[in-house]
Formats: C-alpha cells, sequence, structure tokens
C-alpha cells in the first residue's frame, strides 16, 4: 500500500466519455494490496471497461465477500454503491441488489477461495438463477490474506512457495460455469488488458449471469518457479482461443471487427459481439463443443483464454419471474406491499 | 526504437526541465527542498555555486526555468522558481564563513577583465579562488554594471546588490574605478595572462526619423537609467511616451511614472504576443497605470519652436496567418508628449578595441567569439555577458563567465581550451523504507502564490521602494510544496520486470506504456495517453524479459510522484535522486607559470612571479 493518495493531476489529454466523465473519475480510493497484484490490473480493466461504456457510477452495485480480490471493490468507481458481504455470500447479496433494482450495474468481484470453498453453492445458485450481473473471479489458486495456502483452484502438481506440490484436483470455474448452464462464461489474464477489457464491457452488457474467471497472480505467495499461476506460467501457457471485440449499439463496425472468420452475437442491447476464433474449430456458441474443447486443451496443460461461451437466449432472473418493469425499489409501498387482504385473496387462488 | 542511454547524464538533466533551461543549470528543485526545510542558507550556497548572484537574480531574473517548469504543463502556473530564490536570499542570515576564499597562495597568473559587470565578476569569483590575481578596470564609479545603472531600485534595492558584489570584492579583486579602457592594445600590453571583456552592451540603439535632433526631450533609455541611478536626472514630463516594449521599456516608464509622469504610454508596433518584455513585466507596469499602446510605428516627432510637443505614428491593423503577422497601414495618429524615450534595444560598442591587433570582427563590427570557448581570435582573449553576442541577461551573463573562467584556468596551465569535462551525474536511490523516500512524493493541489506589492501611493513617494515585498512564511510554505521534484528520477531496469501493469494502472498522468517496440513517430502515437510534446522524450527500456515487449514512459506529464516505483514488486522501477555535477574551474593542473604565455609584450618578460 501507498501511504498517499493518487496525485489529482491527470494527463491534459485523456478525452471525457459521454458523460463528461474522464477515466480518472472511475476510480476509487489508493489500493491497499501488495505492489505488483494482479487484481489492481482488473481494476484498472474494470474502471477502463466502466469509462467506454459511459456507464453513470451512481447506477452500478459493487459486491463482495471477504479476501484480497473482495477489497478491490474499494479501488474502483468511488461515486458507486456497494456492499462488502460475509465470506462466500455475495452471490446472495446481488441476487437480492438485483432483484430489488433492476435498473442497476451489478458487479460482483470474487477470488477463487470465495467463490470455489465457501461460497461454491451460493455463486452455483446464482448462476442457476441466471442474475443479471457481471461475476468476476480474481484467480490465484493461493489464499492470499491468510500467507498462501492452496485454494480449490489450484492446479495439481502446482507448487507452494515453500516448494510443497498441491495433489487435489482443482474446481474449473469455467467448467463448473459451463456444465451449469451459464450463459456468458470468459476467461482471462490481469496481464492482458486487451483482451480482458472487451470481455468485462461484454458482460456488463450480457443480460443474464456473466462470469469471468481472471487469472490474477499472487505476487506474494504465488509468483514463483513452479507455481502454476504465476505471471510467467500464464504467459507460457495461455492460449487465445476467441479474440472478442465489443461493439456498443449505433457504432461503426470497424474492419478489425469485421475481419473474416468472426462470429457475431447480437446483443440485447443492440451492442454487437464480435468473436473471433483463434482456434479454427471452436464455435463460441456450442455449449458441448466448448466443453470439450477446453477439457482436451486442459488436459494438455494449456490455459485457453477468451470469451468462451455466449448464449443470448438465456432468460434471466427478472424475466423468469415475471416481474414487472419498474424497478421494485421504485414502486410506491401500497403496490410493492398490497396488505393482508391482498395476500388471502392470493392464498386463496391456491387453496 | 533504441533503448534509452541513461548513463548519459544529459537525459535525466534534461528531466529536470528547470535546471535544463537554466543557463548556469541552477539545481532548482534540490534548493526549493532545502527552503522547505528552512536550510536558507544552504538554499542560498548551493544557488551561489551555479548562478553566483541569487539575491541580485531572486529579484531580476529572465526566469527561463519558469516556462519549462513541469507543472505548468500539468496545471496552467509554473513554480515561482524565482521569487522563492528570493527567500533564500532574504532569509539566508550570515553566510560569511561559508564562501568561497581567496586561495592562500597565488598562482602567479595576472588576469584583467574589462567592466565590473555581472560576467567579469562572476569571473573572478571562479578564478579568485583558485589563486589568479584579478583586475578589473571598470569605467563607473562603482561596481556592478547594468544591474547598478539600469536596473532601478525598485526593482532591486543597493543594498541586495552590494552585498552580493562584496562577496567577490572582498576577495580581493582589484578593481580600477573610473578607468574606461581606451585601448585593448594598452590592456595586452599590461602583461596579463588572460583578458576577460565583460563589457556589456552599452550602446542604446537610436532612432533616426524626423526631429529627432531638434530637441533635448528625447533620451535613450538605458542611458535615462543610468542618469536617474545616479541621481542626475530626478524629474520628467508629465505625458511620457516609451518607444519599444522589451524590458528596458518597462524599467523606464516605471522609473517616469516616479519622477513626475502621469501619462505615460509604451508605444509597441506589434500585438502583445510579439512582445520582448517578459510578461510578469509587462504586468507590473500595467499595475503602475501604465499604458501599453500596439500597432504604433514611430514616424517622426513634433517639435514646435524647439520644443518637443508629441509624435506622428503609423497605425496599423495585425492579422495573423498560419503563424505569420501581416500589418496594414490605416492611418497617422498624433500623441502629445512632453518627453521621449527610446528603449528599441541595445548592442555592444568596440571603439577602443584596435582592428589590427589580431582581433577578427564580423561585417557587424561584433568580435567573433568561439560559443565554446569563448575566446575570440586573439588567443588569450575571452568575452563573455552581453559583450560576446549581444543583449542577453544576467544569468546568460553567469554561464558564459563560468566557461570563460574554464577556458582561462585551462589556458595558464597550458591545456588545450577543448580540454573541458563533460557534465557528470550523480544517481542515488532516494528510498528511505516502505514507501519513505528522501523527498515528499505527495502532489500538492496547492495555486501559484501571488506576490504582495506595496500599495501604488506608497511605492510612488520615492525610487528606492522595492514593489515586491517578497514571500511570507505562509506563501513560501505553500509554494515549495508546488515543487515537482523533477530530480528525483523513475529509474527503470529492465531484467527485474514482470510486467504486472501495477506501475501502468498506477500513474495518475498516464506517462506509462509497456507495448511492442516501434520507430518513435509510431510509438509517440500508440502510448496509453499520446506522446504530443516532441520537446519531452520518451525513455524506451530493452525487451522485457517476459514478453520481450519494452516500457515506455513519456517525460511530458510526469510528477514524480513515485508510485510506480511504490507500486512495483520487484523495485523495477526506483525513484533515484539525480544530481548534475557541472564542472567548472577546477584550476588542479599545476600552475607552473609555463602556460600558453603571457599577452602583449609582456609575453616576452620573464616573469615567473606574476607582479
Amino acid at each position: 500500500m501507498s501511504y498517499i493518495k493518487k496525485p489529482a493531476a491527470r494527463h491534459p489529454s485523456l478525452q471525457p466519455n459521454k458523460l463528461g466523465l474522464t477515466v480518472r473519475d472511475y476510480e476509487g480510493s489508493m489500493s491497499t494490496l501488495c505492489a505488483g497484484c494482479g487484481h489492481d490490473s482488473v481494476t484498472a480493466a474494470i474502471v477502463k471497461a466502466f469509462y467506454e461504456l459511459d456507464t453513470p457510477p451512481h447506477m452500478v452495485a459493487k459486491l463482495s465477500g471477504i479476501g484480497c480480490s473482495s477489497k478491490t471493490p474499494t479501488y474502483f468507481l468511488s461515486g458507486a454503491h456497494g456492499f462488502n458481504s460475509a465470506h462466500g455470500r455475495m452471490p446472495a447479496i446481488a441476487t437480492g441488489a438485483a432483484a430489488a433494482n433492476r435498473e442497476l450495474t451489478c458487479i460482483g468481484v470474487s477470488g477463487d477461495g470465495d467463490s470455489l470453498s465457501i461460497g461454491l453453492g451460493q455463486m452455483c445458485h446464482a448462476i442457476r438463477r441466471n442474475v443479471n450481473m457481471l461475476y468476476v473471479i480474481e484467480n490465484n489458486g493461493v489464499y492470499g490474506l491468510t500467507k498462501g495456502q492452496f485454494s480449490a483452484s489450484a492446479d495439481i502438481g502446482s507448487k507452494s512457495k515453500r516448494g510443497e506440490p498441491n495433489t487435489q484436483a482443482p474446481i474449473d470455474p469455467v467448467m463448473l460455469g459451463l456444465s451449469l448452464g451459464a450463459t456468458f462464461v470468459a476467461r482471462s489474464f490481469s496481464g492482458d488488458k486487451a483482451d480482458l477489457v472487451p470481455i468485462l464491457k461484454a458482460g456488463i452488457r450480457h443480460r443474464g449471469f456473466a462470469l469471468v474467471d481472471v487469472i490474477s497472480p499472487c505476487v506474494t505467495f504465488n509468483d514463483h518457479e513452479g507455481s502454476t499461476k504465476s505471471y510467467l506460467y500464464t504467459r507460457q501457457h495461455q492460449v487465445q482461443v476467441v479474440e472478442a471485440d465489443f461493439v456498443p449499439p449505433a457504432s461503426e463496425i470497424t474492419a478489425s471487427v469485421a475481419a473474416g472468420g468472426a462470429t457475431q452475437v447480437t446483443m440485447h442491447d443492440g451492442s454487437i459481439l464480435s468473436l473471433r476464433k483463434v482456434a479454427s474449430d471452436y464455435d463460441p456458441t456450442d455449449r458441448q463443443a466448448v466443453w470439450s474443447y477446453l477439457y482436451e486443451r486442459q488436459r494438455s496443460g494449456e490455459v485457453p483464454v477468451g470469451l468462451l461461451f455466449v448464449d443470448e437466449r438465456g432468460v434471466e432472473m427478472h424475466a423468469a419471474s415475471k416481474t414487472v418493469d419498474v424497478p421494485l425499489s421504485k414502486l410506491p409501498f401500497e403496490e410493492l406491499c398490497p396488505g393482508r387482504a391482498a395476500l388471502d385473496a392470493l392464498q386463496d387462488t391456491y387453496r | 526504437m533504441e533503448p534509452t542511454n541513461i548513463r548519459n547524464p544529459q537525459y535525466f538533466h534534461k528531466v529536470v526541465d528547470c535546471q535544463w533551461a537554466c543557463p548556469a543549470h541552477t539545481n532548482v528543485p534540490e534548493y526549493i527542498r532545502l527552503i522547505a526545510q528552512g536550510r536558507y542558507a544552504d538554499a542560498y550556497l548551493l544557488n551561489r555555486e551555479s548562478n553566483v548572484f541569487p539575491g541580485i537574480l531572486g529579484r531580476t531574473c529572465d526566469r527561463p526555468c519558469e516556462p519549462a517548469c513541469r507543472r505548468g504543463r500539468v496545471e496552467d502556473k509554473p513554480v515561482a522558481i524565482c521569487r522563492l530564490k528570493r527567500v533564500a536570499s532574504d532569509l539566508r542570515g550570515d553566510i560569511a564563513d561559508r564562501l568561497p576564499r581567496p586561495a592562500a597562495a597565488k598562482n602567479g597568473m595576472r588576469i584583467a577583465c574589462v567592466g565590473a559587470g555581472p560576467a567579469s565578476l562572476a569571473v573572478a569569483n571562479d578564478l579568485v579562488p583558485l589563486g589568479y590575481d584579478v583586475t578589473i578596470y571598470e569605467k563607473l564609479p562603482v561596481a556592478g554594471g547594468l544591474m547598478r545603472s539600469n536596473i532601478p531600485a525598485f526593482r532591486l534595492p543597493e543594498r541586495v546588490l552590494d552585498e552580493e558584489l562584496d562577496m567577490i570584492l572582498g576577495m580581493g579583486v582589484h578593481v580600477h574605478y573610473g578607468a574606461p579602457i581606451e585601448s585593448m592594445k594598452w590592456l595586452l600590453d599590461q602583461g596579463y595572462d588572460a583578458i576577460f571583456v565583460g563589457s556589456g552592451a552599452p550602446r542604446g540603439k537610436d532612432l533616426e526619423i524626423p526631429g529627432r535632433h531638434e530637441t533635448d526631450r528625447i533620451h535613450i533609455g538605458i542611458d535615462w537609467l543610468e542618469s536617474v541611478a545616479f541621481g542626475h536626472v530626478e524629474h520628467i514630463g508629465e505625458r511620457v511616451l516609451i518607444i519599444g516594449v522589451g524590458n528596458t521599456a518597462m524599467d523606464c516608464c516605471r522609473s517616469s511614472r516616479r519622477l513626475g509622469g502621469k501619462d505615460i504610454k509604451v508605444m509597441a508596433r506589434k500585438p502583445r504576443r510579439y512582445f520582448k518584455a517578459s510578461p510578469w513585466e509587462l504586468d507590473d507596469a500595467e499595475e503602475e497605470q501604465v499604458e501599453i499602446v500596439v500597432n504604433h510605428e514611430p514616424k517622426r516627432f513634433v517639435v514646435e519652436h524647439g520644443k518637443l510637443v508629441g509624435m506622428e505614428f503609423q497605425r496599423y491593423e495585425s492579422r495573423e496567418e498560419g503563424g505569420k503577422l501581416t500589418q496594414t497601414p490605416i492611418d497617422t495618429v498624433f500623441l502629445p508628449a512632453d518627453d521621449v524615450i527610446l528603449a528599441i534595444g541595445q548592442e555592444g560598442a568596440f571603439p577602443w578595441i584596435e582592428r589590427d591587433i589580431g582581433i577578427e570582427f564580423d561585417k557587424w563590427g561584433v568580435p567573433v567569439v568561439d560559443k565554446v570557448t569563448h575566446q575570440c581570435s586573439l588567443p588569450g582573449v575571452f568575452f563573455g555577458g552581453d559583450a560576446a553576442w549581444g543583449p542577453l541577461n544576467i544569468i546568460w551573463a553567469v554561464e558564459h563567465a563560468h566557461q570563460a573562467a574554464i577556458s582561462i584556468d585551462a589556458r595558464c596551465s597550458g591545456r588545450p581550451l577543448t580540454d573541458r569535462l563533460p557534465p557528470g551525474m550523480n544517481l542515488s536511490s532516494a528510498k528511505m523504507g516502505l514507501h519513505e523516500w528522501s523527498y515528499k512524493n505527495d502532489y500538492n493541489p496547492e495555486k501559484r502564490q501571488k506576490m504582495t506589492h506595496v500599495a501604488l501611493v506608497e511605492r510612488f513617494k520615492r525610487m528606492n521602494i522595492e514593489v515586491e515585498v517578497g514571500f511570507d512564511a505562509e506563501q513560501t510554505a505553500r509554494e515549495v510544496e508546488r515543487c515537482l521534484n523533477c530530480d528525483i528520477q523513475t529509474v527503470f531496469t529492465d531484467s527485474l520486470c514482470i510486467e504486472c501493469d501495477a506501475c501502468v494502472d498506477v500513474c495518475p498522468v498516464t506517462c506509462l506504456t509497456i507495448t511492442k517496440n516501434e520507430e518513435e513517430p509510431e510509438l509517440r502515437k500508440h502510448l496509453s495517453a499520446p506522446a504530443t510534446n516532441p520537446a519531452q522524450d520518451l525513455f524506451v527500456s530493452g525487451p522485457l524479459p517476459q514478453t520481450r515487449r519494452i516500457m515506455v514512459k513519456d517525460e511530458d506529464m510526469c510528477v514524480h510522484c513515485g508510485l510506480c516505483a511504490e507500486r512495483c514488486p520487484t523495485a523495477a522501477w526506483d525513484m533515484q535522486k539525480f544530481d548534475l555535477i557541472v564542472p567548472y574551474a577546477r584550476g588542479t593542473s599545476a600552475h607552473n607559470g609555463n602556460g600558453n604565455g603571457r599577452l602583449g609584450s609582456g609575453a616576452r618578460r620573464t616573469q615567473c612571479n606574476g607582479k
């Protein structure tokens, strides 16, 4: 951590977005994480994504649980709403927030400990309900806050800082998400913002649960030789499977987006998601094929990255529950809670 | 791009914009830190090493450092460097025992200086402590040159001037007052080992238009200022026209204001942005209700019955297209005046240098002087200050003097004049602990402090009431915090970098990028924020270990907050204090009396012990 605030001075050429805000207006307070933590890079990518999407900060809800990763919402969008929940319980809180105010953009930031150990059940049910939120897992394979024990995402054979290898099989959030029916599944790397930022933007705009697993190395406990979640290992083993480009509604589609071989997915708000396949036999809209492909590649030691799977036909929580269009939080109390008589009448229909 | 060679001191020197812009390379950030710590005497002495006259320059410097100051790019106003220099001078206390002393033993070399202005005095300042015997010939009865005769006392009090001149003269410099040199030949024959000409640019330009010689109410600016300075002129008419808009014009109009002038107009031929005067001097003049009139060209002086009544001007309309000024005449106007002061420039005057003694002159009648060694075509004769290449300013005169002193020292030591030490540097880590640095890295958004001026009525009472009050303790405390400590350099070691992006993410001014290497013009476009200021360098690292990309830093906006180093997990970035080592006359070689030989006929005399 630093003892000074980030200087208010900024580069004069920083352009304001449509709201008149610069990228600096999307920052939070100074990070207290270890210097060089991958999470800080993910924070910077989130800042950039919201700035580029012209999102009003006060229309965002930042949700997190416990852990290094869960500290990070403090470091972006200081103008947004935030809730720091009990360990692993962020998905429940996020579900509540999304249910109460459907106009909010919900972003949950979690870690491999928070999501894959104590909060695994919570996450699975948020996926199952298809809560409309961006769910970022900052995945470093260790419990950083408690001095670097292996987490549930540590690969077999990956070595601890003291040299002991991990022997238990990892829980892979991407494979888990695919098997649970998640409609947006991506994996990225904190050291590769060119890949991460468009994925985050697409995830924010995806209607439903967008799961983004970000390999985010722990510089203090898991960036050594023998680790499979270090900066060097990830750089050596990552294989870009899909290159995503996010094109907001009514924008001109540039040549790089329109390049041959791209699958174009139109999103609910009219944005276009252009997915350029790097691997020729890859179809990011075929869940079963994606699952088999990733299973094979990961067995051979590769780390496939990119926006791996997307399905815009999913039915998110509000649509499934047939709630009204007006956010529940804005309904007059009498409508939201019509009283004893209305409840009795409703119950009568079930008798 | 090729990786930046940070072993070349000039790379980091250029990052310290103020020090780079200062002709004498004053270590500005370091002395501002010393002021911040209340170490005024240390700050003064550090200044004095390079600029010799901190008290004088703290009031009168042309401040090339301030337009260069990085703070001016990051915000809009630079650090008030000049004012802080004055603070160090005003509060320095007694430093007599810390000043350079004359050498215990003379080295037998005798140097003559022409004119007791800043250039000659700075030469003496450098050479006397090395054992040289310096003699100055001055036409006036006092020392100081234009600092005394042309800078009015309301800008530079006599006390300040005397104190700093005495520091040099007190070392045992011989000054012949009232002794104008009328023949270089004579001076050459006096057997000096070297001669330094620091006689300034004492001739004010005249304006030969009709009516010029029909009245005695037209004055040459610098001569008039000299007469004012020595009390020969105590009044001026109520209506005064000043021709020209340089800093001399500003001194003339403000002096007129104190000598009875009521309606004072400064007449300019061009629009304001073409003025030569420093912006703050224009402001100060306007504060004193002097009117600055643009687009007027003098046509003739109107003299009726032997009395000046005014001047006629051609009025122009100015238009600027593509950076080119076009002026179209409109009409002629008459402006009444009791006195006119011409402040349209000044030049060197060398009628006293014989043209047949080996000193080569160019077609404008100016001696040909080597830009590096300051030597003219006659070996052993050196020029500096305004005498070298025409009017500049005091700080340039000081720098000329340092360079000439190096040459004189080399000549007298028998070394070739081109044998000059290059600038050197020290780099030492500023790290004091976990995120603790030997400087205050927190950015202070304080605005530039405004100088308090003596009230108008008060200041016009006497000629020598100093207008600027100087910063008080509060203002000083605020202003020092505005300095960005540009001498605390960001030093990068590419082999340590793990490309975690932490520095790129944290940089408040978006000056870092990890990217693939390209040629400079392309690279400048593809950075985190485009590098649009070509005057500012890019730092380019070697290939980084993991991806072979490069780290690029655009020096332009860096506020030296040190966050890149604080967020770096491997200390690939470090904040290191940069000290420029400026070479001065060193006097290290044995002065055995057989240097490059004495000048003139004296050279043939066998003199081993000087006198």
